[in-house]
């Protein structure tokens, strides 16, 4: 093998001097599974789910954090790194309430497990996430069924005390994603580590609410949580994932134009993500974006064109409403000449709308008396 | 902007002026920080200790409406210490020596008693951006809101041509523009002195190319008015038919007592939008359209990259999309436009009169959309403008500018300065976000921020109901006693219709460019009086 050249399951496999083996695997589709890895934000080493078999290596190593180096020999599926993976894999199953179809408890009835989850985390829901859960992947692809580990009741309450983000604990697998987002992706600074060994949890200002803490619930977090911990609240328990189909579209509020991705289920939006690996947002949103797209189906909307009449309006058919306005502007031209219509454009809707509205008061008004508030 | 979103994250240095950005762009302001945290130093210019203020290497407050003085200043150390690009300015600018001129009186000392901070800390700040190259400057509404605007981006532009911080990566003149749209629709020629294209009205080849396009005679060739001229207007008689498509001017203009009464004047107003509004109020004629995610369409955003807007749900009811509502109106004045789609209207029109953006079709669009100028179907487009200090008309020209205060100062019947803007949560006039479920629990109320020193001077408790006036209007406001905001200072949005800002603004304007003095009028702060007396 050359400089810069490490073995992979057999095949040799260039990488850049600072790559973790995860990088140089990724870089030619191998695939190596991961949970704590974010990309882009300081390996951790946490979840140890993406060990790997490097030889001449005393122990596992975790592809994520562990260097590539010239030379090496790794394994990614070796039955060494399946047997370990698979024990984490049970391990993260029994460390709280992961009540999905995956859970197989020896010899304990459907029944029983439910009870069990009811004791322990004060809620008989079934997983938000159900279908669109890494954990619940992995545990399908190496067959993992929870039953030599008593499943640890859940330490802490969840806190449903915003209006957006559902915090769910009992959840919660301490990878860390959610952390990194936070520090390392947004810089909010809100949350991080609290506590040590079991009583280890995700905690906001000295484990305090969310709302009570530096957060400004872009709900990046949301979309680093590979389980169902983090939730938003809009969208529970109503977003499927095998029932949605879904648009990628620009914001509509600010200027940066970030790529969102529309979870749309029976012609409805359900929830809002950002587009990972687009430009310019590079998944990320803020809270308008994540949450701020619902006012379309606002029942105050206007729906039909209206014309005032004496203090209030009347509803008009589209024919009434636009001959009213050809009229009165055509009549006002032929008074005071082009010059005394004037037009405000929208700096919110598409291109295409602006383009119009200037063509209509410029070639059919005859008049340049077009502006919009790009002034402000 | 000059350069693109995704430089911020690898600048080496970051000035930012005038911009709140982890509020105002938010996403912008994540890839600062990720700047800060691989160790660029963050410079922060603006009188309020906002959010990023936290993570800035160096934080000056100046006081609102100073940036001239400041900017100058900085200007004049740059050149008395000959710290400024002098290969740069020697070939790639003209208008140096002008330049110089103008900065010569602008000492630090002299500027320090305009800016209010030392003059040691503008020497400081000039050392700084002189020792890293590139710095990538960002500026938002605090130098463009302003009656000295222009000059405000002006000097900009002139102390990053003295950097000789043009024309390359991560560096650059860098406007993060407020709306989603606010580009495109200037792209687009929603402006009364130019045509899609930034093609000038009075310029009779453009005006013959439009004409041939659009197939008609007699294209109008004198700029048309202003917003605030339009508004205006409305009163004199000048101006009789009023068409607002998608703008709440009834809470967002400058002095709302003031744009009410021009509202109320016109003989006949329509207003296109997708809610009942404070503006709609005043309509003769209401038509309904479709929103965001009912459209097919495009936007561009601030570093000029189109990207595409796609359809999600149907418009509800009879509301229809403005493009085609313009085409309904077009054809009453005898005119059957033919593209009768956005994707039409773009490929066919747009993207053949705007000569930044004839490269750009709607096939191309399918990913991360592309960035103008795309002159022609095989370029990429351009992440940064002016390359290697080629500017578009040649050499860069500096304009240097005198700084003039504000048109309305404080005095003694109105002590402090009002300062607007945006808050995180909320969006404008909440037409959109004021109806997302959840926004409002986080943002319900519009408060007045003031500093500690004032809140104890005028015996302010956080949470307070007080009263703020200005010789336009009055609100009462709870005090949210901050030391994100300086002594002296008032600062509020205008998100909420009570106790909107904009009851108090002054409808003072840029002379150029008509763009109002948000940033800067006089109040007064008193306590209501606990029990108000009733006229019987």
């Amino acid at each position: 093998m050359a400089e810069n050249e490490l073995m992979i399951n057999g095949h040799t496999v260039g990488f850049t001097p600072g790559q973790t083996i995860l990088e140089a695997a990724q870089a030619v589709d191998i695939w190596i599974p991961t949970l704590c890895h974010l990309k882009g934000a300081t390996p951790t080493g946490a979840c140890r789910i993406c060990l790997v078999e490097v030889a001449g290596a005393r122990a596992l190593q975790p592809a994520c954090a562990t260097p590539a180096v010239a030379g090496m020999r790794v394994r990614t599926e070796s039955e060494k790194v399946v047997e370990a993976r698979r024990l984490v894999l049970e391990l993260l199953l029994a460390s709280g309430n992961h009540n999905c179809a995956v859970h197989n408890d020896n010899g304990q009835s459907w029944t029983d497990f439910q009870l069990d989850v009811q004791r322990h985390d004060g809620s008989n829901d079934l997983c938000p996430v159900w279908g669109e859960c890494r954990l619940q992947d992995l545990a399908f692809r190496y067959q993992v069924t929870s039953g030599r580990f008593k499943p640890e009741p859940g330490a802490y309450p969840t806190e449903m005390a915003n209006p957006l983000i559902v915090r769910d604990f009992s959840r919660c697998i301490l990878c860390g994603r959610c952390v990194q987002a936070c520090n390392e992706v947004q810089v909010n600074r809100a949350i991080s580590h609290g506590y040590r060994g079991t009583r280890s949890k995700i905690v906001a200002a000295g484990d305090r609410t969310l709302a009570e803490s530096e957060c400004v619930f872009c709900g990046e977090c949301i979309q680093a949580c590979p389980v169902g911990a983090l939730v938003e609240k809009k969208s529970r328990y109503q977003w499927r994932p095998w029932q949605e189909t879904t648009v990628r579209t620009t914001c509509p509020y600010c200027g940066v134009g970030c790529q969102q991705l529309l979870h749309v289920q029976d012609g409805r939006i359900v929830k809002v993500t950002g587009v990972e690996k687009a430009e310019p947002n590079q998944g990320r949103l803020c809270v308008k974006g994540r949450f701020g797209y619902d006012f379309i189906y606002s029942e105050e909307r206007l729906k039909t064109p209206l014309i005032r009449e004496k203090d209030g309006f009347r509803e008009a058919s589209w024919d009434e409403a636009l001959d009213l306005v050809a009229t009165k502007l055509k009549q006002i031209i032929a008074e005071s000449g082009p010059g005394a219509l004037a037009g405000v454009s929208c700096a919110r809707s598409i291109n295409e709308d602006s383009y119009n509205m200037q063509k209509l008061f410029r070639a059919a008004l005859k008049t340049n008396n077009i502006d919009h508030c790009a002034r402000t | 902007m000059t350069n693109s979103f995704n430089e911020l994250a690898r600048a080496k240095m970051i000035m930012v002026i005038g911009s709140n950005m982890t509020e105002a762009h938010p996403v912008a302001a994540t890839f600062v920080k990720n700047a800060v945290l691989k160790g660029a130093p963050l410079i922060v210019v603006d009188p309020r200790r906002h959010a990023l203020a936290a993570l800035a290497a160096l934080h000056v407050p100046i006081r609102v409406g100073s940036d001239i003085a400041f900017l100058n200043a900085l200007m004049h150390v740059l050149i008395a210490e000959g710290w400024y690009d002098k290969a740069f300015v020697q070939s790639c600018t003209v208008g140096f020596e002008k330049l110089a001129a103008t900065v010569a009186r602008y000492t630090p000392e002299y500027a320090a008693d305009i800016c209010g901070v030392p003059a040691a800390m503008i020497r400081d700040t000039a050392r700084r951006i002189s020792s890293v190259k590139p710095m990538m400057l960002c500026y938002t509404l605090g130098i463009t809101e302003h009656t000295c605007g222009t000059h405000n981006v002006m000097s900009v532009a002139n102390l990053q041509m003295l950097l000789g911080n043009m024309g390359v990566e991560c560096g650059g003149v860098n406007p993060l523009r407020g709306q989603n749209n606010v580009q495109g629709a200037c792209d687009m020629g929603a402006l009364p002195n130019v045509f899609p294209g930034y093609q000038r009205v009075g310029d009779a080849a453009a005006r013959e190319k439009f004409e041939r396009a659009w197939g008609v005679n007699d294209l109008p060739h004198a700029n048309g008015l202003m917003i605030p001229e339009m508004m205006e207007g409305l009163v004199s008689g000048k101006v009789r038919g009023f068409y607002i498509f998608g703008e709440n001017l009834a809470n967002t203009e400058p002095d709302i007592r003031k744009v009410e009464h021009e509202l109320a004047a016109a003989e006949f107003l329509v207003v296109q939008d997708i809610f009942p509004n404070e503006t709609t109020r005043f309509a003769h004629v209401v038509l309904p359209a479709a929103a965001w995610s009912e459209n097919d369409g495009t936007f561009t955003n601030s570093e000029r990259r189109v990207s595409r807007v796609r359809t999600a749900s149907p418009a509800p009811g009879e509301a229809r999309p403005n493009w085609w509502i313009f085409k309904q109106v077009a054809a009453r004045f005898g005119q059957t436009w033919a593209a009768d789609s956005a994707r039409e209207i773009w490929d066919d029109e747009v993207s053949v009169l705007a000569p930044q953006l004839c490269g750009i079709k709607y096939h191309r669009l399918e990913g991360d959309g592309l960035q103008w100028p795309c002159p022609d179907e095989a370029h990429p487009g351009t992440c940064y403008l002016h390359r290697d200090g080629h500017f578009t008309c040649g050499l860069g020209v500096f304009s240097p500018a005198e700084w003039t205060p504000p048109a309305e100062v404080p005095d003694e019947q109105y002590p402090l300065v009002l300062s607007t803007g945006r808050r995180l949560t909320h969006y404008h006039t909440r037409t959109q976000t004021g109806r997302c479920e959840g926004l409002n629990d986080i943002l319900g109320e519009e408060t007045a921020d003031i500093s500690p020193a004032d809140a104890a001077r005028l015996d302010i408790a956080h949470g307070e109901t007080i009263r703020v006036s200005s010789r336009r209007g009055q609100v009462d406001v709870k005090a949210n006693v901050t030391g994100q905001v300086p002594a002296g200072m008032v600062w509020m949005a205008f998100h909420f219709r009570e106790a909107n800002a904009n009851w108090l603004t002054h409808a003072a304007f840029d002379n150029i460019t008509m763009t109002a003095e948000y940033k800067a009028c006089a109040v007064r702060i008193d306590k209501p009086r606990p029990f108000p007396i009733r006229s019987r």
